[in-house]
């Protein structure tokens, strides 16, 4: 059996191996000099395991406290270097997201921005209002025939308006082809072929023979509004262009109805909007085209106006998106320029 | 429609203080547009002034200035000082002098000033200066002109230069407003004024009797539409005036406001009574007629000189006034120059008829000729005026120009009667929504001159003046109603409309499309339809004509967008943007067999159901979705090097729109004569080829002043979005790993890899998942002729993990369907 004075030897021993395991860990710098100084420390052929492995030469009585002031020694190294380890692992993590560091103001640019046109953007945000109100959104064709484009909207066949000098008519004219000159004739289609109650709206494109200048385009966009019920009233009509105003031009947005003329409507109006964000302040803006569908328009499509009544309005989309943005000249709506699309992004 | 206030106030009262203002907004309650002022921009001090005495002096620059001594009156100075270059002035002229202080048209500020060494203490006008007139030759000189007014006058008064006239648009279905008449029974009904007539004033002060006798005949052997063209003809004869006095200054002053030139005492008065009570008059040298006047409609090749010199081949829908010779006048357009009144005129015949607006209306257009008279009888001129007008001008006649009213003359035809309209009582109410008391209602329709008269306690007959033939039914009577009593009654209400169905599946799924093209990049652009010959036919579809085109080179309507889109590119490019991504949504016309119809169905009520089917053969009108790209897709930047657009751009956006409709985009080699012969994809949804991808022909992109590469798609979007995929047999998700493998093959460089890739799928059977082309390898190791293509392959069963062995059985299976198709054989 050991003497005390081996006991001694023993526990100074295991001290002096960790110490010198702790130096080791201590001074590792990489995770790799952590791995070394492990196996040269606490590995097997080391200081801590060869007295480990003594233990089998002490006497039974003695081995357990032997082995337990071995295990201690181990169990502090153990620590230190797993302590160690979680300090170089940071470290290294650290250095390496340090490495990855870029300029995020010099990234490649991979796509371009792209864009829809404020246009179609302005349709249908349009559009969308009426949806929201339970309306749909009806078409028809922009090549149309002259009957829709004017007879069934109660324009006189000597009107002015189906002279050439407005209208594009498709050759040979006495063929009875125009491009619409509005979206009116969608009203007509709606009323022959749905079912009533009918409301609707109608955008798209319209044609007219207009030399270009910077508040006119032959080829420009309408939206057509229509809606027949029974008891649909002119108050119905200024109610609804009210509600889009608003939402269109913000909350203290009216409409304004001046009497007019229109061969499709009966009472006729002119409709202006107050306009609260208009550049050099608020004021009227003429919107649009309106009235009460005129008992020929109805008859022409098979509605009796007898039980039935409707309203209809139309306004220049280009128009409108206008004066929303203060836009001065409608030829950049046209001309495809990038940069005009692009300042819009995809909010209207 | 101008209206000289000074001439207004004839008739009911207008405010002194800011009254072209208040004009426009009372008219603007009642439905005339404002349009602008005239006039009014002179300031005094402007003065009648007598030329004493002048002396000439040349200058150096070859010019000789007058240095005249002028009398403007006690009151203006006496006797002044002024230079003037013109010479065609003598001592004792009266002239219109501006003194310092005055300012002319356009802000031009009179001064004292030093000119040619002398201090020009004022200016003698012009009446270009004085915005008279065109004349610049000289100084405007009073007494030829007849115009009276003594030294030291107020000129502006004199001239009728403080006058103004408001100008408003006047909607084609109100002819009567094209007249003083008709303008101040407007203002009267609006401010709630009393009115007189002014064609009962001309009647009760006409000095003469009826007249009778003179040898006319109304003839129409061909109504257009079942009118007849002329309904009622007036005549009047006046003799022994003097046609070279001067119009009075009051007149030509309010002719000139209300836009019309001067032109002599005859004609300005005809031109007066037009304007005054909205009747065209003609009038005849009586001297030049020969027999009676017989109206009637042109004989084939019958021809007219007409007032501007011009010989014209007449319509047999023309309606004409003839003597003994043949025509003398284009009824209601303009006269004829054989018996135009002139400087000898003493006896003058006055014309004053009720033409049909429709035969006149086509008249004006057949001859490009739109006169102030055909104007007025296009948009109705009341038919119970023509006497009274005839009547005024008469006696203007015997008042201005000296003569005395002839009782020759005649009367013929008949004023229609109207139709009265029956309207229930409340029934504006019913369509307006408004609040309007009968009695409101009654007032406004009695104040624009129709007479109501109650049918029993529910309903009323209304009938219009003779003035008013626009309006035939009760809603025309509400509108009249609404305008007088007042628009801003009419409330605000929000219709509930019954509940919708949203949008269309076509129209939610061309906002994706649009949407998923910006968001990879591409900005929208939009192109007018209008395209040249070449550019209609590039895509070989038969194009659509247009009669009557805004520019003669490009008559023909577009069959594809990119050709509209290549400009639109140049424009860019042109201005500096080489990157470019565009796409466009948009309609193509393509013409079909049978478009349109010979007749236009009647509209007063619904045509039969064949009627109607017809009216729809027209132009095939698909959407189309197209996309430019030309320039870098990426460019160059810092550890990135530039990437060009090409072929792959184009294809994957045409791909993504397919995804967005849910359908797969197979694509093969194609070929199109305007897309380069090795780079053109024929795109396709099943087996219909719905587009085409490629790089343009260099040829065409130089022609279009494009750089050699640009890549474009056009796709056929009405017929993929009819072929979008309706629901989905969705799979189970599989929980289970998939297992992958790599297949390389050797094939004939001429076969498509597509192809190839096809024929593994096919052979692959259902445990391929996705399969994917990774490698295309030629050279070295291969034979000549040879290429190497290699595959990434995944498979997955849906219901257990699959060993390494069924994956390379299933990968064998499809080198096999390969090889049958192909002659593909494993690399190894």
């Amino acid at each position: 059996m050991p003497t005390p004075d081996e006991n001694a030897d023993l526990g100074a021993r295991v001290d002096a191996a960790v110490a010198a395991a702790l130096a080791a860990i201590e001074a590792a710098q990489t995770t790799a000099d952590l791995q070394a100084a492990k196996a040269a420390h606490n590995g097997q052929g080391s200081e801590l395991a060869g007295l480990n492995a003594s233990l089998r030469d002490i006497a039974p009585e003695q081995r357990k406290a032997a082995g337990q002031t071995i295990g201690a020694g181990r169990g502090r190294v153990a620590e230190a270097i797993a302590a160690r380890q979680q300090e170089l692992a940071a470290a290294e993590e650290a250095a390496q997201l340090e490495a990855e560091r870029v300029d995020v103001t010099a990234l490649p640019r991979i796509r371009t921005a792209g864009g829809r046109h404020p246009l179609t953007m302005l349709m249908d945000e349009m559009s969308d209002v009426f949806v929201g109100m339970g309306w749909e959104v009806a078409e028809g064709p922009e090549l149309e025939h002259e009957w829709y484009n004017f007879d069934a909207l109660n324009v006189d066949p000597d009107h002015p308006a189906r002279s050439e000098s407005d209208t594009f008519y498709v050759a040979p004219a006495d063929r009875h082809m125009v491009l619409r000159t509005q979206t009116s004739p969608v009203q007509a289609r709606s009323l022959l072929t749905r079912e009533l109650p009918v409301y609707i709206v109608a955008p798209g494109r319209v044609y007219r023979t207009d030399d270009i200048d910077a508040t006119h385009l032959p080829v420009f966009t309408q939206m057509e509004g229509l809606a027949v019920d029974k008891g649909i009233t002119m108050a119905n009509l200024r109610g609804t262009l009210e509600h889009l105003a608003r939402i269109m031009f913000g909350d203290e947005a009216r409409i304004r109805l001046r009497p007019n003329y229109f061969p499709f409507t009966e009472p006729s109006a002119e409709m202006d909007v107050w306009h609260p964000g208009m550049r050099g302040g608020p004021r009227w803006v003429e919107w649009g085209g309106c009235g009460m569908v005129n008992p020929n328009v109805l008859r022409a499509a098979g509605v009796d106006p007898e039980v039935y009544s409707g309203f209809a309005f139309g306004m220049g989309v280009e128009r409108t998106l206008q004066f929303r943005y203060q836009l001065d000249d409608m030829r950049d709506m046209i001309e495809g320029d990038v940069r005009f699309t692009e300042q819009f992004g995809m909010v209207i | 429609m101008r209206i000289p206030l000074s001439w207004l106030r004839e008739h009911v009262d207008v405010p002194a203080d800011d009254a072209a203002d208040w004009l426009h907004a009372t008219l603007v309650r009642v439905g005339f547009e404002e349009e602008t002022v005239h006039g009014g921009e002179l300031r005094g001090p402007i003065v009648v002034g007598r030329v004493l005495s002048f002396v000439e002096e040349p200058q150096k620059n070859g010019k000789t200035i007058r240095y005249a001594q002028v009398d403007v009156g006690e009151a203006n100075g006496g006797v002044r000082g002024i230079v003037c270059g013109a010479l065609n002035f003598v001592e004792g002229d009266r002239v219109v002098v501006t003194l310092p202080g005055a300012a002319l048209p356009g802000g031009f500020e009179i001064a004292a000033r030093k000119t040619y060494g002398h201090v020009s203490d004022g200016m003698i006008a012009s009446e270009r200066e004085l915005g008279l007139g065109d004349d610049h030759d000289g100084i405007m000189r009073l007494d030829p002109l007849g115009i009276p007014g003594e030294v030291g006058a107020d000129a502006l008064a004199l001239l009728g230069l403080d006058d103004q006239a408001v100008e408003i648009n006047v909607t084609p279905d109100r002819g009567y407003a094209l007249s003083i008449r008709g303008i101040a029974r407007e203002v009267a009904s609006a401010t709630g004024q009393a009115f007189v007539d002014p064609a009962d004033t001309a009647r009760a002060a006409v000095d003469a009797g009826p007249a009778s006798g003179f040898p006319l005949e109304l003839r129409d052997d061909a109504p257009i539409r079942g009118r007849a063209g002329c309904t009622r003809f007036v005549v009047r004869v006046v003799r022994g005036i003097d046609p070279t006095r001067a119009t009075p200054s009051w007149m030509a002053s309010r002719l000139r406001l209300a836009g019309i030139r001067s032109i002599s005492l005859p004609v300005d008065i005809t031109n007066y009574v037009m304007l005054e009570l909205g009747q065209p008059i003609h009038g005849y040298d009586l001297a030049k007629l020969r027999g009676g006047i017989v109206v009637r409609r042109a004989q084939p090749g019958e021809r007219l000189t007409t007032l501007d010199d011009v010989d014209r081949a007449l319509s047999p829908e023309d309606l004409l006034i003839t003597d003994d010779r043949g025509a003398i006048g284009l009824a209601g357009v303009m006269g004829g120059a054989e018996t135009e009144i002139d400087a000898t005129t003493t006896d003058v015949l006055i014309e004053s008829a009720t033409f049909d607006g429709v035969t006149i209306g086509r008249s004006a257009r057949r001859h490009k000729l739109f006169s102030e008279a055909s104007k007025r009888y296009e948009r109705g001129v009341d038919p119970a005026v023509a006497d009274a007008a005839a009547a005024r001008v008469a006696q203007l006649l015997v008042d201005l120009a000296g003569g005395t009213i002839d009782a020759l003359g005649a009367d013929q035809g008949e004023v229609p009667a109207m139709r009265p309209i029956t309207i229930g009582v409340g029934f504006w109410n019913a369509l307006l929504g408004t609040d309007y008391r009968v009695e409101e209602a009654r007032g406004a329709l009695e104040r624009i001159g129709a007479v109501v008269v109650e049918q029993g306690a529910d309903a009323w007959t209304v009938t219009p003046p003779t003035w008013r033939r626009d309006l035939v039914d009760r809603e025309g009577l509400v509108e009249e109603i609404a305008r007088i009593v007042g628009f801003d009654r009419i409330p605000s209400v929000l219709p509930v409309a019954p509940p919708g169905r949203g949008y269309t599946r076509a129209q939610r799924l061309r906002r994706r499309v649009a949407d998923a093209l910006a968001s990879a990049g591409l900005t929208e652009v939009l192109v007018a339809p209008f395209a040249t010959e070449r550019q209609a036919r590039m895509t070989g579809a038969e194009p659509v004509r247009l009669e009557n085109p805004l520019d003669g080179e490009r008559p023909w309507l577009r069959t594809a967008l990119l050709p509209g889109m290549l400009d639109t590119a140049h424009r860019n490019l042109g201005r500096g943007l080489t990157d470019l991504a565009l796409f466009e949504l948009g309609r193509v016309f393509v013409a079909v067999d049978g478009q349109g119809t010979d007749e236009l169905p009647a509209a007063d009520a619904r045509p039969a159901d064949d009627v109607l089917a017809a009216l729809d053969a027209l132009p095939a009108q698909p959407d189309h979705a197209a996309v430019l790209l030309v320039g870098e897709r990426v460019r160059k930047q810092p550890g990135t090097a530039a990437a060009r657009y090409g072929l792959a751009d184009a294809i994957e956006a045409a791909e993504r729109v397919a995804r967005t409709l849910g359908l797969e985009l197979d694509v093969r080699q194609g070929q199109r004569e305007w897309l380069h012969p090795g780079r053109t994809a024929e795109l396709l949804v099943g087996d219909e080829v719905v587009g085409v991808a490629g790089e343009l022909l260099p040829q065409v992109a130089a022609d279009a002043d494009l750089p050699r590469v640009v890549a474009v798609a056009e796709l056929d979007l009405t017929a993929m979005i009819a072929r979008a995929r309706v629901g989905l047999d969705t799979a189970r998700i599989a929980p289970v790993p998939a297992a992958t493998q790599d297949l390389s093959l050797v094939v004939p460089i001429g076969v498509p890899a597509g192809e190839v890739q096809r024929a593994v799928r096919d052979g692959a059977g259902t445990l391929l998942e996705h399969i994917a082309l990774v490698d295309d390898y030629r050279g070295q190791g291969l034979g000549e002729g040879e290429k190497s293509l290699t595959f990434a392959l995944r498979f997955r069963a849906p219901d257990r993990t699959l060993t390494a062995a069924e994956a390379s059985e299933a990968k064998l299976a499809g080198l096999r369907v390969a090889t049958d198709r192909h002659g593909a054989r494993l690399r190894e």
